[in-house]
């Protein structure tokens, strides 16, 4: 059973990096809107549509 | 009443049959006015025809004011717009409050508008705050442009200055979703130790106690900081009120978890890893706390959007003329007696006095009164009310803290400080249960002290550990939380989290007649010939009429046929039109202005007339009709009442109306008692009195004249298109405007008031009943966690009773659907609302 001496500080520092990521993810405003980013993909003609007729 | 034929297909609303059409993807679609008309083809010309399909509801009707052309020029000049813009490396960037901003296809209509802006490259549009963020780089664009684009569109930009951009509710959210992720983590770390170590010990096996300990070290080494991070908001909130020497809950919660702590702490350190430890229970505990709050924080910041929307009542910059020169200035800046511009569609921006001859105000948000009021020179201008035709002059006599406006706000405040505070129930049942549990915990000890003193501590802490008031502290938000969402779906926003316990009390309902009983819409009620012409001639000829005219009240007329077209037409401001109509001069406005085209005095007829509710028309000869304006009622506002009386609540209308009107509207919707011309105070001091006969009374009502009744009422509810003070000031707010929402909402708070006194007592028996036995030494720890997590389970699983039952599919009639609350937060399911 010596073997979780290692395997649980491992599974902390798993943990610490999940945790870290997630907060970045909160800190960079991904959090902030869950609603219209959804609505992005419904769009055929994105937001390429406007570049288009300028190019 | 013309029959409705339909309704309009950018805003929604009844059309008349007078039919204006707009062209969308080469098919005729049938709007209410111009202005749908003019946003409608702008949306599908610029390719944005979608959305109307992904749409939620309808859209807000655009306002005429907001596409005039001067209505952004202030912002035109550099020194203003430098106010409200941050110059980056890469341009320059605004930040913007959107009102009417309803739903994530409004978000999407929109960021698409302002990307086909020159030199835009960034938009970002925040459904659940209503704010957009906006970054251009060069000279292309000004902020000029993006408000127009923005106003154009229907919904009506303010721009934010750097200071009044409100990072806190952002950061308090960012912050709130850490803590909450970081205590889940945290929990299921150390519960997957302690699963191990109580599954050993419900198996009968001895584990290694070297393992034990490593696993209690862990333990102690992934709560530590998780108590430091995640439990610093509760240990400060409940230091505060310790401080202010009252008990809040958080004080016996904050106990519970230190003395677990410190005891787990205490037995890791000291005890050979046979000793109890309760970092399981610390953590979880932790962690339903901050979900708790964490739902009861998205619910209020969904909301605290309307608080703000005061300031926006006032211009931040006002046009000082200096000898005939315009200048805009800062309202900070006004003085006495500067002399002011106010244009057409323009707020007031300060107290003043009149200069001009004559002009009209629409001080609906002061007084609540639906027609605008006729001013002449020397009259007094409130700050806060809306020039409605033609630009004024005026002289300012007082700005800032002396304005009218706040002394409304003073009212309001006060209004609020009366309220009982309906929350304190708990949280002195909560300080009562606290006593109970430190006074067990205290004889447990002595007992086991003189008993067994080894087992005196461990004792001491399972007491607190099952008794620990989890459900207890989740019982009451949990109801809540679900009842909120339900109510949602009905287009019920809840802004104060006490106002529906009051709403579940309530034994009686004030209403105020305009806007909430009524559709705030005029239209005719009645058309009296006074001469051989027909009335339908006469309503037909007054429609050719009032077709030039701009007043609130000539939308009246939109529903009658029009045959004729009038030419030479005349508008005189605040008093009526004259034109010449099938080679006949007619004038049509007040009974003066109509009795001067025939060089006569007003007759008997005339002089019964109220000023606004009543329109004359006549010709050089004779007086012709008297037509008689009136705003529609609700369509359901009766059967509303009619429901309302059912769940044994009378009703009443309250109104600083006339008369007449009043009488109409209460016969109408079947209201026994009514009261009109009432102001601000005596409407307040007329709740008051229901209050102490001890009634319970909810307030519906509109205008800013309301809000110091609101604040008084045990709940008030605001109409969602009412004025923003208004919801501002409300518990509730009623948001698809559907009145039969209100009995549903009351039978959804009565229920909730049920099951959150099932949870309470649920809770209380729990850890009344466990507490003896963990006294005794019966209940072994990891029996104690698990007791609590099923007791918090449970009261979880009652609370999502209150949830709807079928998630309804999208409805096209109900405003309501326009994104619920919670589901916005993503903390509990959310319904269709894609069709």
């Amino acid at each position: 059973m010596s073997i979780l001496f290692l395997l649980v500080p491992l599974s902390l520092g798993l943990v610490v990096f999940a945790g870290w990521g997630f907060f970045w993810a909160v800190s960079s405003g991904q959090f902030d809107d869950l609603e219209s980013p959804g609505w992005d993909v419904l769009q055929e003609n994105g937001r390429s549509e406007p570049i288009d007729e300028h190019s | 009443m013309a029959a409705p034929t339909g309704s309009c297909f950018h805003c929604g609303e009844q059309l008349g049959r007078t039919q204006i059409f707009a062209t969308i993807n080469e098919e005729r679609q049938p709007v209410c006015c111009e202005g749908c008309r003019c946003v409608a083809e702008l949306i599908a010309s610029s390719g944005l025809g979608d959305f109307y399909r992904y749409r939620d509801g309808v859209t807000v009707r655009p306002e005429a004011t907001l596409s005039s052309p001067d209505a952004w020029d202030a912002y035109r000049n550099d020194a203003v717009a430098r106010g409200f813009i941050r110059q980056t490396a890469g341009g320059y960037q605004a930040t913007l409050a959107v009102e009417g901003l309803r739903c994530a296809a409004c978000c999407w209509l929109i960021d698409r508008s302002l990307r086909q802006l020159p030199d835009v490259h960034e938009v970002s549009i925040n459904a659940a705050t209503a704010r957009a963020h906006v970054e251009w780089s060069g000279d292309r664009t000004t902020l000029v442009a993006v408000l127009r684009t923005i106003a154009a569109l229907g919904y009506r930009p303010h721009p934010l200055t750097p200071a009044s951009i409100d990072l806190s509710a952002q950061n308090e959210r960012r912050g709130a979703l850490k803590r909450l992720a970081a205590a889940a983590f945290g929990m299921m770390q150390v519960m997957m130790f302690a699963t191990s170590i109580y599954a050993a010990q419900i198996a009968g096996e001895v584990m290694d106690p070297g393992i034990v300990h490593f696993f209690h070290i862990v333990s102690l080494l992934v709560t530590t900081p998780l108590l430091v991070y995640v439990g610093a908001p509760i240990f400060l909130s409940a230091w505060t009120s310790i401080r202010h020497r009252s008990i809040g809950m958080d004080v016996p919660v904050s106990i519970a978890l230190l003395l677990a702590y410190i005891a787990s702490v205490w037995n890791t350190l000291h005890a050979d890893g046979q000793a109890a430890v309760y970092f399981d229970s610390v953590t979880m505990f932790l962690f339903f706390l901050t979900l708790a709050r964490f739902v009861q924080m998205s619910i209020r910041q969904r909301t605290a959007a309307l608080s703000d929307a005061l300031a926006r009542q006032l211009p931040a910059y006002a046009h000082r003329s200096v000898d005939g020169e315009i200048e805009d200035v800062p309202l900070a800046e006004l003085q006495r007696d500067d002399r002011l511009l106010v244009k057409a569609g323009e707020v007031i921006p300060a107290d003043g006095i009149l200069v001009d001859s004559d002009a009209h105000v629409d001080e609906s948000m002061l007084t609540g009164e639906s027609l605008p009021v006729a001013k002449r020179a020397g009259d007094q201008l409130a700050a806060g009310t809306l020039n409605i035709d033609g630009p004024l002059h005026m002289m300012v006599r007082t700005s800032g803290n002396a304005t009218i406006l706040s002394h409304i706000v003073a009212l309001m405040q006060r209004g609020q400080a009366l309220k009982p505070a309906m929350m304190r129930n708990a949280d002195a049942a909560a300080a009562k249960f606290l006593r109970v549990v430190l006074g067990g915990a205290a004889l447990t000890c002595i007992a086991w002290w003189v008993i067994d003193p080894t087992r005196a501590f461990t004792a001491t802490v399972a007491v607190l550990v099952v008794a620990c008031p989890c459900a207890f502290a989740i019982a009451a938000p949990s109801a809540l939380a679900a009842a909120t969402a339900h109510l949602a779906h009905l287009g019920v926003l809840v802004t104060h989290p006490d106002a529906l316990e009051a709403l579940a009390r309530i034994d009686r309902i004030v209403f105020d007649k305009t806007g909430t009983l009524t559709r705030g819409d005029v239209r005719i009620e009645r058309c009296t010939a006074l001469s051989n012409l027909s009335s339908a001639r006469c309503l037909e000829i007054a429609a050719a009429l009032e077709l030039a005219s701009e007043h609130p009240l000539s939308r009246a007329f939109r529903m009658v046929d029009r045959p004729y077209v009038a030419t030479a037409i005349q508008v005189f401001a605040g008093r009526g039109v004259e034109g010449i109509v099938d080679s006949h001069r007619y004038r049509i406005g007040t009974p003066e202005f109509v009795a001067e085209l025939r060089g006569a005095s007003t007759s008997a007829a005339f002089a019964e007339a109220q000023a606004g509710t009543l329109v004359c028309l006549g010709d050089e000869h004779h007086e012709l009709a008297l037509i008689q304006l009136c705003d529609t009622p609700r369509e359901n506002a009766a059967s509303a009442i009619a429901q309302l009386r059912r769940l044994g609540i009378e009703s009443e209308i309250l109104s600083g109306d006339g008369e007449s009107p009043v009488v109409a509207t209460a016969v109408y919707c079947g209201v026994a008692e009514f009261h009109a011309r009432q102001s601000p105070e005596q409407k307040l001091a007329h709740v008051l009195s229901l209050q102490r006969a001890d009634h319970h009374v909810a307030m519906v009502g509109d205008g800013v004249n309301d809000a110091p009744v609101l604040g008084a009422s045990n709940v008030s509810i605001a109409m969602g298109r009412g004025a923003a003070l208004a919801q501002a000031s409300a518990g509730l707010v009623l948001i698809g405007e559907d009145l039969d929402a209100l009995p549903k909402a009351i039978m959804i708070a009565r229920r909730m008031g049920r099951i959150a006194r099932q949870n309470l007592i649920w809770a209380a028996l729990y850890n009344v009943g466990s507490l003896p036995l963990a006294a005794l030494g019966v209940v072994p720890p990891w029996l104690a966690a698990v007791g609590m997590s099923i007791s918090s389970l449970a009261v979880m699983l009652n609370a999502m009773r209150l949830l709807p039952r079928h998630v309804p599919r999208q409805s096209t009639r109900s405003r309501a659907e326009c994104l619920p609350v919670v589901t916005r937060t993503g903390e509990l399911p959310r319904g269709a609302a894609l069709s």
